[in-house]
């Protein structure tokens, strides 16, 4: 819950950021005050002219061309003013510099798919370097969406069928939100990520790495997305659900079952429930979860029962839960951690190579993967 | 004016009374949904309203309800995205744009006039069933497993790519879009021929000027969008390329056609509300309008300009440079005439003899909201800020800023201020009051935080939020806002149905208003006037200074009365 979070403005981390703030804040300024000339004037008006009063109403006035070519022409002049810094400043955003990097983005219900030069891809996520130039040729592979980050006060629409552009300057490493702001249908609003501003020499190394991190993943962090990736988090959210339990801190617990056995869940229980779910079903649920016999390596168990054992304990230690969706993955600070919120569908992973199509391997097509998320 | 006490007495035991009035002439059903008579379409147009008001609010307060948690609170995403369609479509074109010009243009541009009726009422009654049909298509729509395009039904999503019924719900919008062209050539035809002797049109009241400037928006937009919306249903149909790029088509195009209807149609929702505005100042300032001429052709200037700005939806959109520069432009030029408008109403106030009624409550809140409304409207036609703020909660702010707090107050105004006239009943007048605070209060805790969101960059039409909890706290300030501005809406409901039960009976002018509605009984005739009535005095003929002198002796004469004057009196003579 974020009751006291009350923050005012966006980051801004871009090269149009301070202009663009300045000529806002000008707007917001303006606003206030005739604002505040019309609202104080109504109000004086109407305590000291209300009827009965003893306020002097001689020689009313009902024409006053002074006054009407001053309440014409100061609004026109402020408006000129105004429309000459916002023409100038839209006219730097359409103007991309001719040593911008071009980074290619491919707009897709519901997901982002984003090919760097090098042929590094990634879904949902942007990495940037910051201090360079970066041009993004967009298009869109069904309907219209829009390529919008906040922080960079940039957007622009992806359009079926034609290519548009936008470019900024990073000026702040950081992460920041992406999201999709042209209404494109069910998961219009799960249809984003974040943008990764990195010093230029780590965004190299990055590049280089084909997009791989550094640093290796843990075994619970790899746990936790296979259990994003097979589905698990479509029912086993942080509260027991009718279709299955919740799986949070379920290791070494006692399980009681339909046929009133029970057993603690070690190891051995957790992973023969993964491979054969209805050797040992849980009591009060049915046949519903598919049998992973076959389907996981020996590896990927041993990573999700060690996800299992420390799944909850913290927000990053949270699936992507499509179930409960009110204890879906936040974090507490409201910063822009957007770590873990791989949204919607399975989000770009350069560490797990069967995740989704970082590189060019032989892995599905851009659409598989965003049916992966939501046709089960 | 004389009162030949005549007819009728028995049945309708009042002295005062010469004809039987609208509401007692005839009693069955087939006498209202049959009547040719201005006032009784009126009095169905605002049932309809009403109606469909409360469906679109239903709707509001789940979206607002959903909005308080970041990962959703009841709905799936497909359900959510449906309510905010139904919301946007009902409120748009169920409401807002018929709202004023079809209930109160319709009963009192004939009354202002001096008419007997609308130059055709058989096509009157037309459009009525007309936008009852394209209502219940559109309703039915809603049933049959609704809509979630949005309300401005973008291709090629809603041509090719939506699977909900949308043919259905654009067949219902194009149905109603006729309504509103036949009630706009009533209107100009009307105000054009049927003026009583005297009254040139610089006696117009003011609110006559705006319905004649919306009416000219009706007419030359909505035949625009009809065809768009036609154009939508043959692609989706029959896969005629027209939009979708999949066939050939350009997406880019729709915008451009549907922002042509679209961008005026704001100007179709708020130049009636302007209209109310200008009545409700001058008539409860005691005062005639500053600046009449200028509040009279403002409103056509924006009705002509406001064909010229349509691009400013569209400075994202991919359209070229050079045209979002020109548009801009524009835009920043029809800001003026509003500005022209406020600070004639506002100077109107100056030495005026102001009587704080519920009514006029409405228009001061108006002025105030509808100032912040139109000016972060700048925020928006300025290009370089238009690009980070398009399509976030900074434009659901802004618009609903000027189409709750314009639109709306100015509907409730009207509604307050004339339903004495329209019922023949006062309703309680200090309910009405704090009704009008109400809404203040609630309507800006609702809609301010929303301008902060789009700041931050919080998109319109997201259902979840859960990747940015940091919006959280002003999604919460604006519902809670959202329940208070509910109430608002709900208490009038209440005390103005009471009216009908318990109210005192009205005068012909329980406001000591001027112009010629108030000049025959309340409710009127179903002739309106017994006699074509002659206009021999100018448009708000008040006497603030004289009127002040009197007020000034009363009061000396009976220092214990001093209260007493701002109650409206069942009669002042």
């Amino acid at each position: 819950m974020q009751f006291t979070n009350f923050p005012l403005s966006p980051p801004p981390a871009s090269n149009f950021a301070p202009e663009y703030d300045a000529i806002f804040y000008v707007l917001v300024a303006l606003t206030v005050f005739f604002s505040a000339v019309v609202g104080i004037a109504v109000i004086f008006f109407a305590v000291r002219y209300q009827k009965g009063t003893k306020a002097d109403r001689s020689r009313p006035m009902y024409e006053n061309l002074f006054l009407e070519l001053t309440w014409t022409i100061v609004p026109l002049v402020l408006g000129i003013v105004m429309f000459y810094f916002g023409t100038s400043l839209y006219v730097k955003m359409r103007t991309p510099p001719k040593n911008a990097t071009e980074i290619f983005v491919i707009g897709k219900q519901w997901m982002w798919h984003i090919q760097h030069g090098n042929g590094v891809r990634e879904n949902n996520t942007l990495h940037v370097p910051v201090g360079r130039p970066v041009k993004l040729t967009m298009i869109s592979q069904d309907v219209l969406h829009a390529f919008y980050i906040p922080a960079f006060r940039v957007q622009e629409h992806v359009v079926p069928g034609r290519y548009t552009q936008l470019w900024f300057t990073a000026t702040q490493a950081g992460e920041y939100h992406l999201f999709c702001n042209m209404y494109c249908g069910t998961q219009h609003s799960e249809m984003g990520g974040k943008v990764v501003a990195m010093p230029p020499a780590e965004f190299a190394a990055w590049l280089a790495n084909e997009g791989q991190s550094a640093s290796p993943l843990s075994m619970d962090q790899m746990g936790a997305k296979i259990f994003n990736k097979v589905g698990c988090n479509n029912c086993h959210g942080a509260e027991d659900t009718l279709r299955a339990p919740s799986l949070y801190g379920i290791y070494g617990k006692r399980r009681v079952f339909a046929d009133g056995t029970s057993q603690i869940a070690d190891d051995e229980y957790l992973r023969s429930s993964i491979l054969r779910p209805y050797d040992h079903l849980t009591a009060g649920y049915g046949e519903t979860m598919p049998v992973y016999e076959g389907q996981l390596s020996e590896e990927d168990v041993l990573n999700l029962v060690s996800y299992m054992k420390v799944m909850g304990t913290t927000a990053a230690n949270q699936p992507t839960s499509i179930v409960n969706r009110h204890s879906a993955p936040t974090t507490a600070s409201g910063t822009n951690e957007a770590t873990s919120l791989a949204v919607n569908a399975v989000q770009a992973d350069a560490t797990d190579p069967d995740a989704t199509p970082t590189r060019r391997t032989g892995s599905p097509a851009v659409g598989a993967v965003a049916a992966e998320g939501r046709n089960r | 004016m004389s009162s030949t006490d005549t007819t009728l007495g028995e049945l309708h035991p009042q002295p005062h009374r010469e004809a039987p009035s609208y509401l007692d002439d005839g009693h069955t059903i087939a006498s209202w949904l049959l009547t040719g008579d201005h006032k009784r379409i009126a009095m169905l147009y605002l049932i309809s309203v009403t109606f469909f008001f409360f469906i679109g609010s239903v709707a509001a307060g789940l979206i607002r309800f959903e909005l308080t948690s970041p990962a959703g609170v009841v709905l799936e995403s497909e359900t959510y995205n449906k309510i905010f369609s139904a919301h946007g479509v009902t409120m748009v074109f169920l409401f807002l744009v018929v709202a004023i010009p079809a209930v109160f243009g319709n009963f009192f541009i004939p009354l202002m006039i001096g008419a007997r009726d609308l130059a055709f009422p058989r096509l009157n009654l037309a459009s009525w069933y007309m936008f009852m049909t394209g209502g219940l298509c559109i309703l039915i729509g809603y049933i049959a497993g609704g809509v979630d395009t949005g309300w401005t039904f973008y291709t090629p999503y809603s041509s090719l790519y939506s699977n909900t019924q949308v043919t259905l719900v654009l067949v219902g919008v194009f149905v109603s879009g006729f309504s509103s062209i036949t009630t706009g050539v009533n209107f100009v035809a009307t105000i054009h021929k049927m003026r009583a002797p005297g009254m040139t049109w610089f006696r117009l009241p003011l609110f006559v000027w705006s319905m004649y400037a919306t009416s000219l928006l009706l007419i030359l937009g909505t035949p625009v969008v009809a065809i768009t919306l036609l154009l939508v249903i043959f692609e989706r149909l029959f896969k005629l390329p027209i939009f979708s790029p999949e066939l050939g088509g350009d997406p880019v195009l729709f915008q451009h056609l549907f922002w042509f209807y679209s961008h005026p149609a704001v100007y179709i929702m708020i130049l009636p509300a302007f209209g109310v505005v200008s009545e409700l100042i001058a008539n409860f300032s005691r005062k005639r309008i500053f600046g009449y001429h200028f509040v009279a052709f403002s409103s056509i200037a924006i009705a002509g300009l406001g064909f010229l700005v349509w691009g400013h939806h569209m400075f994202v959109s991919s359209q070229s440079m050079y045209e979002s520069v020109v548009f801009s432009l524009i835009s920043f030029l029809v800001a003026v005439p509003s500005a022209i408008k406020i600070f004639n109403w506002t100077t109107t106030m100056y030495k005026g003899n102001i009587v704080l009624h519920s009514p006029m409550l409405y228009a001061i809140s108006f002025l105030g909201i509808f100032t912040v409304g139109g000016l972060t409207g700048l925020f928006l036609g300025s290009i370089g800020t238009d690009v980070h703020l398009t399509a976030t909660y900074f434009v659901v702010a802004h618009f609903h800023y000027v189409m709750v707090g314009g639109t709306m107050l100015g509907f409730l105004g009207a509604l307050h201020y004339w339903w004495p006239k329209m019922t023949g009943r006062l309703y309680n007048d200090t309910m009405g009051k704090i009704n009008a605070i109400i809404v203040f209060i609630g309507f800006n805790l609702t809609f301010f935080p929303q301008f902060i969101l789009g700041w931050m960059g919080m998109p319109r039409r997201y259902h979840y939020y859960y990747f940015a909890p940091e919006f959280q706290a002003y999604h919460v300030m604006s519902s809670m806002g959202a329940s208070v501005l509910g109430l608002g809406f709900i208490l009038p409901a209440f005390y103005l149905t009471m009216s009908l039960i318990n109210g005192k009976k009205a005068s012909s002018n329980p406001w000591d208003a001027h112009g010629l509605e108030w000049q025959t009984t309340s409710p009127p005739p179903t002739s309106n006037f017994l006699e074509t009535p002659i206009v021999m005095d100018e448009v708000y003929d008040f006497d603030p200074v004289s009127e002040h002198e009197q007020d000034m002796k009363d009061q000396a004469e009976h220092p214990s009365d001093e209260d007493q004057g701002h109650m409206p009196g069942g009669g002042h003579h």
